[in-house]
């Protein structure tokens, strides 16, 4: 064997083989990227020349309403879908490992299944419920109470109804699995000790169910905050295409879409994304170290 | 719930209960399977229709054809040949961009899981910080300079310009760390004993015991691409290369001239990803679940 090959073949060397693939991914496809993005986001592009211009594109976008309304957009989104897909889904895991539920698995299997249709489907679908003919669904729902038919997707409060009935119904399923596999990993036998110390049900899920689900719970708080951040192609779908009357639909990627895709314009577009980058991270830092999660374990 | 009463009370209350909780979740699932039940139903009437009157929940039998899906099988005159023709071309696109997705980026994911768990060596740490740092930044932040750079490497319009980027999935990587971790590692060297090479105990020894972290990620992969959008979107620029999701979205127009096929074409396009879904859905539990737990 060759001194080459058996290096090759030696513990040492290996392990690097192994992680090699990653590792050039990381370098090509996420590092380069990210610090062209940086770069690109204190310069001008156009066709070819790029000339820097400092923190104009910064500075421009504090003044930018379009942007302010997209950033106020995708923080509310994330916002009220924290509300909604959080507790909701948590205590319909609690409820779905209870002694009482029967024929669990017909429903975890159903509930799972809106996650396996794309956006571009189950937002026709969704656009399709709330359009504003006479027959649709929704304003069926309205002639039914005595209301004369709305145009949901035109006026904010009606249409984030839609968007948010969107997320819900995509993704409860998702998120309340989550829950469901972390209650499976507490220990059964703290229930039954906090029986014997005369918990009631309320007790036992404030003192047992919470805390010890923790870990599961800061899972799904940081991956609704990036999607709820980052959302886009719902609001895409939902008003087909890349604007919504008065914007109510424009997110920060939306913006970043339209600046970037639209208007060819990749400096700013890239300072849109470093401000989606920024707000994310400290709304994940804040929201860690409220959790407890850099304190050291005892 | 409650610790008083007798015995019966309790057994009543219990029954009572067990009815109010069984019954909220097939309220739920009633819910969730309207609308994609309201669009099945609407699959079965003409496209304007839909454009017209919305889309609700409409038992009228009596009005239904399966015209939608003559048209889209191509049996239902020439313009029927050519949105036929085009449709499953882009439904060939997806299938196989899925199938090549699935495959590559689990064999990588696998051998970079394998290398940063079964050896102790120097970075091991940082490396498997790195894929964790990879997770925190949005891939829409990296969108544009991945396209730009995409363009340059001469991938644009090309699966491998799809695909590239995304093959070293850390949510992947993470998970098959994670099954791999709870196996033992005596396995190895009985394997070095024997004289099986690195690589060889990597394919021969580990691969067979980690099938079902294979089966639960593959679905998971398989659903991801099969409906990803955002990104197939930038890359792909002829319309013979579209994939299924792409397509059907340059049928939503305005005009509502096609929607026999978007709404027959939407229905038929959830069919492999619920094939997969039915069959593998007790191992896509487990794969999802994998970060929840741990943390």
């Amino acid at each position: 064997m060759s001194k080459f090959k058996k290096l090759f073949y030696s513990q040492k060397v290996a392990p690097f083989v192994f992680v090699l693939p990653f590792i050039l991914s990381l370098l090509i496809f996420w590092a380069y990227p990210l610090i062209s993005g940086i770069i690109m986001s204190f310069q001008d592009i156009s066709f070819g020349s790029r000339s820097f211009v400092g923190t104009a594109h910064y500075s421009k976008l504090l003044k930018d309403k379009f942007f302010i309304t997209a950033v106020s957009n995708s923080v509310e989104y994330m916002l009220l879908t924290l509300v909604l897909m959080i507790p909701i889904p948590l205590l319909l895991a609690v409820l779905m490992e209870s002694r009482i539920t029967k024929a669990k698995g017909v429903w975890k299997v159903i509930m799972y299944i809106p996650a396996l249709t794309s956006v571009v489907i189950s937002g026709m679908l969704f656009r399709m419920m709330f359009s504003e003919a006479a027959g649709s669904q929704m304003n069926q729902l309205m002639a039914f109470l005595g209301r004369t038919p709305i145009a949901w997707l035109k006026t904010k409060w009606t249409a984030w109804i839609a968007l948010l009935l969107l997320c819900m119904w995509r993704w409860t399923g998702v998120n309340m699995l989550y829950f469901v596999s972390g209650l499976k990993s507490i220990d059964g036998s703290l229930y039954e000790s906090a029986e014997i110390d005369g918990c009631n049900a309320k007790q036992k899920f404030w003192y047992v169910t919470l805390p010890l689900i923790k870990p599961t719970t800061i899972y799904v708080i940081t991956i609704s905050v990036y999607a709820g951040l980052s959302m886009f192609l719902e609001s895409f779908m939902l008003w087909n295409g890349n604007s919504s009357p008065k914007n109510i639909g424009l997110t920060i990627v939306g913006y970043l879409y339209k600046r970037g895709i639209e208007k060819n314009d990749l400096g700013y577009a890239c300072a849109v994304g470093m401000v989606l980058m920024i707000i994310a991270l400290v709304i994940n830092v804040i929201q860690l170290i409220a959790t407890g999660t850099f304190k050291k374990e005892d | 719930m409650n610790n008083e009463g007798t015995p019966r009370k309790m057994e009543s209350n219990h029954r009572l209960a067990s009815v109010l909780a069984t019954g909220l979740f097939v309220i739920l699932c009633g819910f969730i399977a309207f609308p994609l039940l309201a669009g099945l139903l609407a699959s079965f009437r003409p496209g304007r229709e839909l454009v017209q009157n919305g889309l609700a929940i409409n038992f009228d039998f009596s009005t239904m054809t399966v015209d939608n899906y003559k048209y889209l099988f191509g049996l239902a005159g020439d313009n029927s040949k050519v949105d036929s023709a085009k449709y499953f071309m882009w439904y060939k696109n997806s299938l196989i961009l899925t199938i090549l997705t699935v495959i590559l980026t689990l064999l990588v994911c696998y051998f970079v899981a394998y290398g940063l768990t079964m050896y102790k060596f120097r970075l091991q740490g940082f490396l498997f910080f790195l894929v964790i740092a990879t997770m925190c930044v949005p891939f829409e932040i990296l969108m544009l300079p991945l396209y730009q750079e995409v363009t340059a490497l001469k991938i644009i319009n090309t699966r491998a310009g799809v695909i590239l980027p995304g093959l070293c999935a850390a949510s992947t990587i993470f998970f098959f760390r994670q099954y791999m971790q709870s196996l033992p590692k005596e396995l190895l060297d009985a394997a070095r004993i024997d004289g099986c090479t690195e690589y060889g105990i990597s394919v021969k020894i580990m691969m067979p015991i980690t099938k079902p972290a294979f089966a639960s990620m593959a679905i998971l992969c398989a659903m991801g691409s099969w409906n990803n959008m955002l990104w197939p979107m930038l890359v792909f620029r002829d319309t013979s290369k579209f994939t299924l999701q792409i397509g059907l979205n340059t049928l939503l127009t305005p005009y509502g001239n096609n929607y026999d096929l978007l709404i027959a074409g939407s229905m038929f396009g959830i069919i492999p990803i619920l094939v997969i879904y039915l069959i593998f859905q007790k191992y896509l539990i487990d794969g999802m679940t994998a970060g929840a737990v741990k943390g």
